[in-house]
């Protein structure tokens, strides 16, 4: 783990990754950013927390997957809680800082326990833009915890540059928590009008499905995915660090006889590299822009 | 500000779906027959911290709420008129609490201010609801039975109308007490009572040795200097008894064995089991690998864990424990307890701070489905199952460590105890901070620092419990709960620590507590001095002893140079892990230990550890009297191939494997179950070690109990061979074909046996027992040496039963070897699924009239003479062939024969995509030899067409062609022109599915929300 306070001088996006308290997905989170061509940063939460860090030097901040303090009074919910109130040295409450995180156009990704971080935090849906809690996410369907490769589809209303040219994917799902619940029709509604619901599980054909185990907990609208209005906030359940290579996916033989130029990049891999092209263009529009200011 | 008990309740909302009050109905009607109408389940939150109403409002509805899903009551216990009666589960006190403490932790962040964590302010319980008014008794079965256990739960219930709440108190004041226990002038039969009274599970000659030490002038003169009675104290006897357990200090797998072949005549003596068999086997050959330039084994046997070199950077670390006694009397408690222990394994090897890898786990239980009577304090074997199941789900998915291999064996014999066998590998740099990352060194004047976890009476004496038999008055402080996330805490922090070359060196407390791991610890710097005030406690009330024998989970020992100190404790404040300086390594020749100044224990460390006399046992051999079978003639084979399919070890365990996480961390290559269906059960597991390279492990585990009925030398030789070839199945290369492959191997044994101590009326068969056990361990021996293959780390469990009601069950002598080899390039493993329609199908190996101890006879209630028996030189030709054939890719799939024989191997290569085969089995031979006949050293793989000839070429006469893969899903084989096998692959996976294991656990389908 990188503990240093600042990130490297370079020029590649930077990407933060937190970590500590039961956190566990965060090397593979930080090796799909390198894979991608960016820098990954793994830093404990109280490095944050206790102000040693600060995400503002930081492209996208990312909430991996695991089992936040155990998870014990529900999902995120010990975590989503520290970010809401503990306060720094000068009064800050992390939420505080990813208020301006967010207002300064950067981007927010959350895996399966960093998704119901987010969630729980309200940084998503986040319809009423006041980082209130709006939907829930708990215990799946079957009361279990479940280990399982499901197929994805892309909404192609979604704004969040995360997916931007994907339209399906297959990923694993590992959680015992993931069922979406959207507590209101209005809430429901104004979902599906924003295109929120950027990820809806579904069958080998692409075909949206409610059945288990398609659909592996239940979630209403078959939802794996949630975006803030602006797409800048990212969560899903489902785990595309985990599908970096060809090698990570059950069927991974048989498909590379089937064919053997295959490529050998797995699909979780493209949405980190979506997010770092983005920044990368992002970055090159400014600088064009300060040019052009300067120039005229 | 008020200061009394505060209480907040979270309810469901109408409408949401109660999927735990659901599960409970319906696990009450199928398990216990109880009918209990609607259950609904609610979270109690006991506070007992000063908080003012708005707060406790704003707390619960802020931080305990989520508002999408729950009600809140304040000071209140809700519950709709509906309901008629309830059962609370409340903790004991003392027992881990994690919810509680996250609730705790939650508070402190709500009201930003530091909350003494010393002292527990947040009690979690759960309380049931159910429709119908059950009388007491059916209540209290379902509380113990479903929700709870007696021993770490205290249970309220009864009608609603008369509820009661329990929040634990813990304790009274602290018990600076030490006690004197005499032994002079005590009679034989009143030392022996002595020891079973106290639980120190020491004998006759042992509790002698221990009364000469004390009486010897040189001992009387160093207690009068220390101001130590002339008498042992608690605390002495208590760390003799520890240190000198079976557990602990291995005395029968060390002890002079007198052998006698009852059918030869011949007899001989055994000088150690651990040194002939496997110390000397494994110098052995690590002296022919070093010959041949593999100097790759780096640390065997005298650590946490055995470590072997995989590159120039790195070092791979295993270690397989059980945890057997706990599991049978706690199952939950019991195997998280075990997978997190034996992380710490690994994790504290050498100086520690090894990466966690994997875990693996191997399970022994009963029929799920047994129906007869239970002894008292026995649980029966479908409820160890699930509580195992569910403990090694919690323990391996929290701690974010792969769980991606193991197996489920059943067998009526382990109703008693079950059998539960943890494994984690890890990778640890070759250098920390410029020190040889395995050495472990110490010198006088390094500090003695405990992190983690706090000490309670959780777990006093469980060294020594694991080493007698169970009973029916086992103790329940022997129980203990494991805490994933304070491991985690605590790994995560030896990680940075090491790296920063903080930690000198580091150990776990397991087994035997602070006593055991200071105790060795001091062994190498020859003393130490501990203060247990020092210790921080989770609640007063522990006398001196219990402090230092406590095993309260997830605590390391760590080896401190005092100029370090500091900056330790500030990453340890950072990463929130408490450390405490409990005491200084010296190097004076005793284990001191002192309570406040006050000398507690103090013992020479050359007598702790030298001290125990050896034993001497009795093993005597006879062949047992086994006849083949007259079966019915005319059998249907298709009817045949379903049974075995559908029953207890062959079925889908698929259940079970999906509550385990098995692919955390993104390197899992080859998992439990692959293809396109998911349904394709693999030989091995294959873990790539990094991000960087495409170098990995595969891991396997060889278990075969059954044929230890017939002979437990070709069942140990059998098991080590199922474990090598479901590597080579995979993908792997044999050790030291080549001058310096540096193709490390690295294996555990872990031997659980039934109680082998010859005694003409407790145990008139023991010497029977012992003779298998050191069968079981020349097999060992032979086959490490046939296959160049070493033994780094093992344990042996040596006394697996349990004797209540004048009733004892004991484990059928039971061997696992557990395996790990590393992979070149994982991109090149090989899956057991059939790939293409055309590839050509062969067996490798072959297959002898072995039926004894099969699965097929199984069927038909018999056992059969014929055991089957490895051909070492035989297999070790066949893999060797088999490597090279994987070095020209020319194996599409592989898969190889157990469980069942050739018919089940080639039913399942169809599992993973749909696929059929056409196969042909030859007339010279029964049909029922070549499609069941658990032959060792044999698989089922296929060739794309194109590669057939190079693929003949090479194997010769080690592959016979059997047929060919089809694409109509079809299971056709013949015995010569006859058509023995027809059936339709989706159905076969479909009866191999619903077995009983899935049926047992049910699968995740879902449920309708209400």
């Amino acid at each position: 783990m990188n503990q240093s306070a600042a990130p490297a001088a370079s020029n590649k996006v930077q990407a933060l990754i937190l970590t500590g308290f039961g956190i566990n997905c965060e090397e593979e989170m930080a090796a799909a950013y390198r894979l991608a061509g960016a820098d990954a940063t793994i830093v404990h939460l109280n490095q944050v927390l206790h102000g040693h860090v600060s995400i503002h030097d930081y492209d996208v901040l990312n909430f991996p997957g695991g089992f936040s303090f155990g998870d014990d009074l529900g999902s995120g919910v010990v975590l989503a809680n520290k970010l809401r109130y503990r306060q720094n040295p000068n009064g800050r409450t992390l939420l505080d800082d990813l208020r301006e995180f967010i207002a300064n156009g950067k981007f927010v990704l959350g895996i399966c326990n960093g998704f119901q971080v987010l969630v729980k935090l309200g940084l998503l849906p986040n319809l009423g833009g006041d980082f209130n809690p709006e939907v829930t996410l708990t215990h799946n369907a079957s009361s279990r915890y479940e280990d399982r490769w499901v197929r994805l589809k892309v909404n192609s209303a979604t704004r969040t540059p995360f997916l931007k040219g994907i339209d399906s994917l297959e990923v694993p799902v590992r959680h015992g928590e993931g069922r979406l619940v959207i507590p209101d029709a209005a809430t429901r509604k104004r979902i599906l009008a924003e295109g929120l619901n950027c990820l809806t599980y579904c069958d080998a054909d692409g075909c949206e499905v409610t059945q288990y185990p398609h659909n592996p907990n239940g979630a209403d609208l078959n939802c794996a995915g949630l975006t803030d209005t602006a797409g800048q906030v990212f969560g899903l359940m489902p785990h595309p660090e985990a599908y970096l290579t060809l090698y990570n996916h059950p069927d991974w033989a048989r498909r590379k006889r089937a064919n053997p130029g295959i490529p050998e990049e797995g699909d979780g891999l493209r949405m980190f590299q979506n997010i770092v092209e983005h920044i990368e263009q992002q970055r090159h529009a400014a600088v064009l822009l300060e040019t052009n200011q300067y120039s005229s | 500000m008020e200061s009394t008990q505060r209480t907040i309740q979270l309810l469901l909302k109408p409408g949401q779906h109660d999927g735990e009050g659901q599960r409970v109905a319906e696990a009450a009607q199928r398990h216990l027959g109880l009918h209990t109408g609607r259950v609904q389940s609610t979270a109690l939150y006991t506070v007992n911290y000063p908080v003012s109403d708005e707060q406790l409002h704003r707390f619960a509805t802020s931080c305990l709420q989520d508002p999408v899903l729950h009600d809140v009551a304040l000071d209140e216990i809700r519950h709709d008129p509906q309901f008629r009666s309830y059962i609370l589960v409340a903790k004991l006190p003392g027992v881990t609490d994690d919810e509680g403490t996250s609730a705790q932790n939650a508070l402190g962040d709500f009201l930003n201010q530091p909350l003494d964590t010393r002292t527990q302010h947040i009690f979690s319980k759960r309380l049931y609801l159910l429709e119908e008014a059950l009388p007491e008794a059916s209540l209290r079965r379902l509380a113990e039975e479903l929700l709870g256990n007696k021993l770490i739960n205290r249970f309220e219930l009864g009608p609603l109308t008369n509820l009661r709440d329990f929040t634990p108190r813990p304790g009274g004041g602290a018990e600076i007490i030490t006690d004197q226990v005499p032994l002079t002038g005590l009679s034989d039969e009143q030392l022996v009572q002595l020891s079973k009274d106290n639980l120190y599970a020491l004998n006759l000659e042992e509790m002698r040795a221990i009364r000469d030490y004390y009486t010897k002038p040189e001992t009387q003169h160093q207690r009068r200097v220390a101001g130590l009675p002339a008498e042992p104290t608690d605390c002495e006897l208590e760390i003799l008894g520890q240190t000198w357990s079976e557990h602990c200090k291995h005395k029968e797998f060390s002890a002079i064995i007198n052998f006698r072949d009852a059918d030869t005549g011949e007899e001989r003596q055994v000088d150690s089991l651990f040194k002939t068999y496997i110390k000397d086997a494994t110098a052995e050959v690590d002296r022919q690998l070093r010959a041949n330039g593999n100097d790759w084994l780096i640390k065997v046997f005298s650590d946490n864990a055995g470590a072997v070199r995989i590159n120039p950077e790195s070092l791979f670390v295993w270690k397989v424990e059980t945890h057997n006694s706990p599991s049978a009397i706690d199952p939950y408690g019991g195997a998280i307890t075990g997978i997190l222990g034996n992380n710490r394994d690994p994790l504290a090897t050498g100086i520690g701070g090894a990466q966690l890898l994997f875990n693996t786990n191997v399970l022994c239980f009963g029929n799920p489905d047994y129906n007869g009577p239970l002894l008292t304090n026995q649980l029966h074997p479908r409820r160890i199952f699930e509580g195992v199941r569910k403990g090694i789900e919690d323990g391996g998915n929290k701690s974010g460590v792969p769980t991606v291999n193991g197996a489920i064996i059943f067998d009526d014999r382990y109703r008693g105890k079950p059998l539960v066998y943890c494994g984690t590998g890890a990778v640890m740099p070759m250098q920390l901070a410029g020190e040889d990352s395995w050495e472990k060194k110490i010198d006088a004047g390094d500090r003695i620092i405990m992190a983690g976890g706090r000490v309670g009476k959780d777990g006093i004496h469980g060294a020594t419990f694991s080493s007698i038999e169970l009973d029916e008055s086992s103790p329940a402080t022997a129980v203990q709960i494991g805490s994933p996330i304070t491991q985690k805490l605590a790994m995560d922090f030896l990680i940075i620590a090491t790296r920063r070359g903080l930690i000198k060196c580091s150990t776990d407390n397991g087994a035997g507590g602070l006593s055991s791991s200071v105790g060795e610890l001091a062994g190498i710097s020859g003393g130490a001095v501990v203060d247990l005030e020092k210790v921080p406690l989770k609640y007063s009330g522990l006398r001196p002893w219990e402090i230092f024998l406590s095993e309260s989970q997830e605590r390391f020992t760590l080896v401190v140079e005092p100029d370090k100190l500091d900056q330790l404790l500030a990453l340890g404040e950072e990463m929130e892990v408490e450390l405490t300086d409990i005491g200084h390594f010296t190097d004076e020749g005793f284990l001191d230990v002192r309570f406040a100044g006050g000398p507690v224990a103090q013992l020479s460390l050359d007598f702790l550890h030298d001290g125990v006399p050896r034993k001497i046992m009795e093993a005597e051999w006879q062949k047992p009297v086994s006849q083949e079978p007259q079966l019915p003639a005319n059998l249907d084979y298709n009817d045949v191939l379903r049974q075995l399919l559908g029953s207890l070890n062959i079925c889908s365990r698929e259940s079970v494997i999906r509550q385990y996480d098995h692919e955390v961390k993104g390197r899992t290559i080859i998992k439990p179950l692959m293809g396109a269906t998911g349904q394709a059960p693999q030989d091995a597991a294959v873990v790539r070690f990094n991000f960087e390279s495409w170098e990995g492990v595969a891991v396997s585990n060889g278990i075969l109990p059954r044929f230890g009925d017939l002979d437990a030398y070709h069942m140990s030789a059998g098991a080590f061979d199922e474990a090598v070839r479901q590597i080579i199945s995979v993908g792997g290369k044999l050790p030291n074909l080549t001058p310096g492959d540096n193709i490390f191997w690295s294996v555990n044994d872990n031997f659980c046996v039934p109680d082998s101590l010859y005694d003409p009326v407790a145990n008139p068969d023991g010497k029977l027992k012992l003779a298998k056990l050191v069968r079981m361990c020349e097999a060992l021996r032979d086959a490490t040496a046939a296959y160049c293959i070493p033994l780094t780390s093992g344990k042996d469990s040596m006394k697996n039963d349990f004797k209540a009601d004048g009733v004892k069950i004991s484990v059928p002598p039971t061997v696992l070897y557990s395996m790990t080899a590393k992979i070149e390039d994982v991109r090149r493993t090989i899956t057991s699924d059939f790939k293409a329609e055309g590839d050509v199908v062969y067996q490798l190996g072959t297959t002898y009239d072995e039926l004894g101890g099969s699965e097929f006879y199984q069927l038909y209630n018999e056992l059969g003479a014929n055991v089957p028996q490895v051909r070492f030189a035989e297999a070790k030709e066949l893999y060797t062939l088999m490597g090279q054939a994987n070095d020209q890719q020319l194996i599409q799939s592989c898969h190889d024969l157990s469980d069942g024989g050739l018919a089940v191997a080639l039913a399942e290569a169809t599992f993973g995509n749909g696929l059929g085969a056409y196969v042909q089995v030859s007339e010279q031979q029964s049909v029922e030899v070549q499609l069941f006949s658990e032959s060792h050293s044999r698989f089922v793989a296929t060739v794309a067409p194109e590669d057939v000839v190079a693929f003949e070429k090479l194997l010769g006469k080690k592959a016979t062609r059997l047929g060919v893969v089809s694409g109509d899903g079809e299971l056709t084989v013949l015995h010569g022109q006859r058509v023995v096998i027809k059936a339709n692959t989706a159905e076969l996976r479909e009866v191999w599915t619903n077995g009983p294991v899935n049926q047992t656990i049910g699968f995740g389908q879902q449920v309708a929300a209400e």
